[in-house]
């Protein structure tokens, strides 16, 4: 069985995981509950020997295995998927599945008939149809993911590490990966996972561990829990109902979209934004969201149809065109189309808004630091210090900078695609008030949730796609999940 | 740690073994320490300084400019061809010398912002072409005849080279400019991540096209400098130039994938260079040898520092 004996790690100066102890038995499923920042990933990651503990160690079979590197850990039969995803986008998607355990013949060449079949194999096993021969970088994020998951389990490891793994997934792949969990359960395979999504905990886990602030609060048999004591030992308190009451929208038209097209993608998409409105783009993956509110922040331009903002047409070559006109937007991608890694926390919340402390072209760094320090208070971002680099932070520290960003230069229209994946109940419930916050003063917000749970309480109305075209615009007092699932499924 | 703390404490390193090396020098020589030979370092310096500090802003945008020794060679005859006595004000010359320097590297940019081709490929394809208009231009025969007004540049303004004043102003004004200015920081963010920079409204073309422009205006004054210094504009100098830069640049911690760097690294770099050249020199090694060494102190000082960064 697999221990961590009173392990720390320090990012630093600030220990983001104090000494923590955790025992995983052979063949459980063992989830890891707590919010963004709770030390869950970096738990996860000094198992899997990607980070060296500055404190105690791992065991593993009885003998103590501080593991260098991955492919230590690897090789010991401990694999690790990751949150972030990190395929190679110009390999075949056989050749990532297989990356470092080639099968190879006698001449060290790779054998490509017994690679391709050995993808066909595991993927197979999740249920999943890919073909093997595809590049990575034209798979979508939720096959990516599929992907990843194929790669660990070609490892033939007796431990699998999931962080987030189904974040990206729809619900049929979502159950696809849960047969194949308890294929793996069976054959004596423990797993540790990490979720911010309830009912898979209950689901899947035999037993949770919760951290908070990064201790271990306790761990228990799920058939000891339920969901609300749950979320009261993750936060430390009990939420009350985190979705915040909606104010009726105005009459004032902010955004009017008319046949918007771009082929293949979407087509004769047109819908209509109020102030003091939300609005929500669902529809299952692939149905075009991400790509038609793309086209309202000029990140890709559509090809014909009408965007009027304001009572005006407006003509969109690039991001800049959409800011300027008071369109801001907090984008899927946070690594890929958000985060400056390099940069501090502050001048990555300032990028955008940058003129607005300046002077003529010059930075007035005081005037800056006071509204870095402001928005990092009233966005609660937990970091050691402003200028601590964007990468270090936690999924949901990030994405709270990056709406402070988009919010820090007072557009008028907010685009948000996602934002709430892979974060936790604390962080979501501030971004949910936050996006309340700006209809109530009479900005509007345009939405992009694959939750319908959070589209369905957040939005005024639901607008559903369905593989490029819109299929229904629903009123969201009275549409329920089943609805707007039927609209959104191919027919 | 903090980025901050990674950068205060490479420059520490790197200030330490400048140290130690000038102080194995004051050793091992008698000369070293001399105010005629730290004055002579200085002035051997201050042209690849002064391109170093070019070349600092198209690695920030995580570019890369080949160009710089054949765009100094250019810049040269162009600045020596409108300088013989009594044809202009010493201005033109410098002007011109400049602004060939600038168009260079506004070519560079705008080809690889609009014509989206890899900065290397570019930049290489200007290394020959300008090394090519160099030789065109010149016939070939280094450009004599230079006017005094702008040889003097070479001399000495109130006991200090003028290179090495040029090279101060210009490393400050970098200085100043990365930390203050918002195009300075357009240009980290550019290089940090180029896709997030745009989704977040930084002009991304604009801001690499002034890294370009700006590191060829540089380029052209080093080859005014360089001209001013032996006299002549000679198509055959800045052999390699860009080589020596780039090393200090990169030894000075600027990250070759972009969005890291500093000039106070950059200018580190160049007096570490600097430094070991004049200390082989006076150790009367060979040109041979000297390129050996050269080349393992420079691998060894980013393996060193890279391998630190790691811990």
């Amino acid at each position: 069985m697999l221990r961590a004996l009173e392990l720390r790690k320090d990012f630093g100066g600030l220990t983001v995981l104090h000494p923590t102890s955790v025992e995983f038995r052979l063949g459980e499923v063992h989830a890891l509950m707590g919010e963004n920042g709770a030390g869950k990933s970096t738990l996860m990651k000094v198992l899997a020997g990607l980070y060296r503990p500055d404190g105690g160690h791992v065991e593993w079979r009885g003998v103590q295995a501080d593991f260098a590197s991955p492919h230590d850990a690897l090789v010991a039969g401990i694999a690790m998927i990751h949150q972030e995803l990190m395929p190679i986008p110009d390999l075949t998607v056989a050749e990532n599945i297989t990356l470092g355990a080639e099968p190879c013949g006698r001449f060290w060449q790779i054998n490509r008939p017994a690679q391709r079949q050995r993808a066909l194999e595991l993927l197979k096993e999740l249920e999943a149809n890919i073909e093997p021969d595809r590049l990575m970088r034209t798979l979508t994020v939720a096959q990516t993911q599929v992907v990843e998951i194929a790669k660990a389990l070609g490892r033939r490891a007796d431990v699998i590490l999931m962080d987030e793994p189904t974040a990206a997934l729809s619900e049929q792949e979502v159950a696809a990966l849960f047969r194949s969990i308890a294929r793996l359960k069976a054959r004596g395979v423990t797993i540790v996972y990490t979720t911010h999504k309830m009912d898979e905990v209950f689901k899947l886990a035999d037993r949770i561990s919760v951290l908070r602030d990064g201790r271990l609060v306790g761990t228990s048999p799920a058939s000891e829990l339920n969901p609300a004591k749950l979320i009261q030992l993750m936060v430390g308190r009990e939420l009350a109902d985190i979705f915040p009451v909606r104010l009726p929208p105005t009459d004032e038209v902010l955004l009017e979209v008319s046949n918007l097209t771009r082929e293949p993608a979407y087509r004769d998409i047109s819908f209509r934004l109020h102030r003091g409105e939300v609005v929500a783009l669902a529809g299952l993956m692939g149905a075009g969201r991400t790509e038609v509110v793309s086209a309202i922040y000029g990140l890709q331009p559509a090809t014909s149809g009408e965007i009027r903002f304001k009572g005006r047409p407006l003509s969109l070559r690039d991001p800049q065109d959409a800011l300027a006109a008071g369109i801001g937007m907090v984008t899927e991608d946070r690594k890929g189309l958000g985060l400056i890694p390099a940069l501090g926390l502050g001048q990555n919340v300032t990028l955008t808004a940058l003129r607005e402390f300046c002077r003529g072209q010059m930075i007035d760094h005081k005037a800056e630091a006071v509204a870095i320090r402001s928005r990092v208070a009233e966005f609660t971002i937990k970091a050691t210090s402003p200028s601590q680099p964007i990468a270090q932070l936690s999924g949901g520290n990030q994405q709270k900078a990056l709406l402070a960003r988009c919010l820090l230069g007072d557009p008028d229209l907010i685009i948000l695609d996602e934002p709430t994946r892979g974060i936790d109940i604390g962080a979501k419930a501030e971004i949910y008030s936050a996006i309340q916050g700006l209809a109530r003063s009479g900005k509007a917000v345009l939405l992009v949730s694959s939750e319908l749970p959070e589209a369905l309480s957040l939005a005024h109305r639901i607008v559903v796609l369905r593989r490029g075209s819109v299929a229904a615009t629903l009123d969201a007092a009275t549409a329920d999940q089943e609805t707007v699932l039927r609209h959104a499924m191919p027919l | 740690m903090p980025a901050l703390d990674r950068h205060l404490l490479h420059r520490f390193g790197l200030l330490l073994v400048i140290l130690a090396v000038g102080l194995g020098l004051s050793f091992v020589t008698d000369t070293f320490l001399s105010v005629a030979n730290l004055t002579n370092v200085a002035r051997q310096v201050s042209i690849n300084g002064i391109l170093a500090v070019g070349v600092t802003f198209v690695l920030l945008t995580a570019g890369v400019d080949l160009s710089l020794g054949s765009v100094v060679a250019l810049s040269g005859v162009a600045c020596a061809t409108f300088a013989h006595p009594g044809d202009h004000t010493v201005f033109i010359p410098i002007a011109v010398g400049l602004l060939t320097g600038a168009a260079c590297g506004l070519v560079n940019g705008v080809l690889v912002t609009r014509g989206g081709v890899a900065p290397f490929i570019v930049t290489l394809g200007m290394m020959t072409i300008a090394r090519g208009l160099a030789l065109i231009f010149s016939g070939g025969r280094p450009v004599a005849n230079m006017s005094s007004e702008l040889t003097s540049l070479a001399g000495d303004f109130l006991g200090v080279p003028i290179p090495v004043l040029c090279f101060a102003s210009v490393a400050t004004g970098a200085w100043f400019f990365l930390r203050n200015f918002r195009l300075g920081r357009h240009i980290y963010a550019v290089g940090g991540n180029e896709n997030a920079a745009r989704a977040a409204g930084v002009p991304v073309e604009r801001v690499k096209l002034f890294a370009y422009g700006l590191c060829g205006l540089l380029t052209g004054l080093a080859g005014v400098v360089l001209a001013a210094r032996i006299t002549t504009g000679q198509p055959n100098a800045g052999q390699a130039y860009e080589l020596d830069a780039i090393a200090a640049v990169v030894i000075g911690g600027t990250s070759l994938a972009g969005g890291v760097g500093t000039i106070t690294g950059t200018l580190l770099g160049v007096l570490l260079i600097g430094e070991i050249n004049n200390g082989l020199d006076l150790q009367g090694v060979s040109s041979y040898y000297q390129a050996v060494i050269k080349g393992v102190i420079i691998v060894g000082a980013v393996w060193l520092d890279r391998r630190q960064a790691r811990s």
